[in-house]
């Protein structure tokens, strides 16, 4: 029996009264692709930003290859292999793509205190860059200040950067919020093609159910803080809850 | 290729639109010029100019260390002058008591004013936007309050007079109380110090300043420590400041605690913001442009201070990138 890549049990966080999670346990077996739905208001971002040390649980514990990691900072669970897109554009939007890459990259070789060296002399960074944004098709784009790129471009900017910090468990919240159906069928490729190297475990966010249906290997479905059901795919389709917190109340965060 | 329909020709447009290759050379070139110039100054101009381009050296100076902070890690000083006040004090205590030649002098200041920026930057950089301000602003009052009370020490006041420029040290043969020689000195000194902070902001640690100063919660989960090179940042900044303060020192023949007062500190964030923070040389640009208003209406009035507001807030209103960092902006139609 392997062991879960993460394990999170009894993981809580309370707003003032509200439980925006409550209790939530969870595993996610290496190379799995799982996707965490629900309505707004669920709990899922809280979620993540909990697995991802923005913001510390009220009770319960995160376990990361074994590792406690529970209230660790950003950037040490980043170090340690577990990187996040968010759900809205991130990206620094003063650089070019290849530098918002590099900034990740420098990070991972620790150069992030190379005081002297220009780093647009650092070979082996700036190749690495390049692979990552070829690897998105953004390499055309390599020059052009972030600001200005395309809405669909930026997200994908956003995988490049959590790629490039390379990450073991990537957290991916909403990765095709705003695309237009054919940019979500790029990313979902994308997706897709990322997960069959068999180099990352997912843990993904969707509102949009072909995308989930197409990639989860299992489907976690999280509903006022709590989780509600899991399952493959064609158990959470036929799931009489699933359906009834979907279709039975429309809530909004 | 997998760009999609929505691919943005105006992306593509944007990239290709990058400065013309001809600027290129354009700029080391000027700035060679520009330090031929300076280097010759004292062979064509009279003793009036070389005293205002040394301050308007030792300001820049001042300037661009705080705009490391300010500009390219976006986080807004409001106490820089007491690293710059730091480097002053050392220098002339160290010439006064110690008779060190200078170059040691301004060593220590660095490692003094560095020192300093630790302790300070150690309590203020977890804070952020104006509580950062604030902070920074009550530290430097405090730092101020020290050398204006601390009378045994700091003369009170007075501040520290009466030291010797001797000799530069390194076996440098300096006749440096001639206005002429101090000033190509500074000029050298600012030249370097000038060339290590441009290194430092095209560097990888500078690469990961101006991520942090547009979202720092990004760069954090990119695995980076935000704190520690925001810290990094503000002692690098402190260490420059309490050069150009070790360079006043001798030029004013004082160290005193005006050097050390709030409004000191609001110079560099002025000849900043004037002269532009998006570009390396803004600041210095910005010094100029201060310095040289200030020189130029005190000999017409002694409501100086008024008609250097009304100009300041003119050229604010009018170049929002600052006046350097309009111009450049036009020309490489950024």
């Amino acid at each position: 029996m392997t062991e879960p890549i993460l394990s999170v049990t009894g993981l809580g966080k309370a707003f003032g009264g509200v439980r925006a999670v409550d209790g939530v346990s969870l595993e996610v077996m290496p190379r799995e692709t799982v996707a965490l739905i629900g309505p707004n208001g669920a709990g899922k971002t809280t979620f993540y930003n909990m697995i991802s040390g923005r913001m510390k649980p009220s009770s319960g514990r995160v376990r990361f290859q074994g590792r406690d990691i529970t209230g660790l900072p950003p950037h040490a669970i980043s170090r340690l292999g577990v990187s996040r897109s968010f759900q809205i554009n991130n990206v620094f939007t003063e650089l070019t793509a290849r530098e918002n890459v590099e900034v990740a990259l420098t990070a991972l070789h620790g150069r992030a205190f190379s005081l002297f060296r220009p780093a647009s002399r650092d070979r082996r960074l700036l190749a690495e860059a390049d692979a990552v944004l070829e690897r998105l098709g953004l390499r055309p784009l390599a020059d052009t200040r972030a600001g200005v790129l395309s809405y669909g471009d930026k997200r994908l900017l956003e995988i490049a950067i959590v790629l490039a910090t390379r990450p073991k468990l990537v957290l991916l919240d909403e990765p095709t919020a705003g695309m237009t159906p054919e940019e979500t069928r790029h990313v979902t490729r994308l997706i897709r093609g990322l997960a069959e190297t068999g180099e990352y475990t997912f843990l993904i966010t969707e509102h949009d159910m072909n995308v989930v249906f197409d990639l989860a290997d299992r489907i976690v479905v999280m509903h006022r803080g709590r989780l509600l059901a899991q399952g493959t795919p064609e158990q959470i389709r036929s799931d009489r809850a699933v359906r009834e917190a979907y279709l039975g109340e429309e809530e909004s965060a | 290729m997998n760009r999609n329909a929505s691919a943005p020709s105006a992306s593509v447009a944007a990239g290709a639109a990058a400065r013309p290759s001809g600027w290129r050379l354009a700029v080391p070139l000027s700035l060679v010029l520009l330090l031929a110039v300076l280097a010759a100054l004292p062979s064509f101009a009279p003793y009036f100019y070389i005293f205002v381009v040394t301050e308007i050296l030792i300001m820049g100076l001042f300037a661009a260390s705080f705009n490391l902070i300010f500009g390219y890690t976006g986080m807004l000083s409001f106490g820089h002058a007491a690293f710059f006040g730091m480097g002053a004090y050392t220098t002339a205590m160290l010439l006064l008591h110690v008779e060190l030649p200078l170059v040691w002098a301004l060593l220590a200041s660095m490692a003094t004013a560095a020192l300093l920026a630790l302790v300070i930057g150690f309590l203020s950089v977890r804070l952020s936007e104006v509580y950062f301000a604030m902070l920074t602003l009550a530290f430097g009052m405090m730092v101020y309050a020290v050398a204006h009370q601390w009378r045994s020490l700091t003369n009170g006041s007075d501040g520290i007079t009466g030291f010797l420029l001797r000799d530069f040290g390194l076996g440098l043969d300096l006749q440096l109380a001639d206005p002429a020689v101090y000033y190509r000195v500074v000029l050298a000194v600012v030249a370097i110090a000038a060339a290590v902070l441009y290194l430092i902001t095209r560097s990888s640690f500078g690469l990961m300043l101006r991520a942090i100063s547009e979202n720092p919660e990004r760069v954090a989960f990119c695995g980076i420590d935000v704190r520690r090179h925001r810290l990094a940042a503000f002692v690098i900044a402190g260490l420059f400041a309490g050069l150009a303060g070790a360079l006043f020192a001798p030029f004013n023949r004082v160290a005193s605690p005006d050097m050390l007062h709030w409004s000191q500190s609001a110079e560099p964030v002025l000849m900043t913001i004037l002269g532009g923070a998006g570009y390396f040389l803004g600041p210095f640009f910005g010094a100029a442009m201060f310095v040289l208003l200030e020189t130029w209406i005190t000999s017409y009035t002694e409501h100086w201070m008024l008609f250097l507001g009304i100009a300041l807030a003119l050229l604010v209103m009018f170049f929002r990138r600052g006046v350097l960092g309009t111009l450049l902006d036009r020309m490489l139609r950024r």
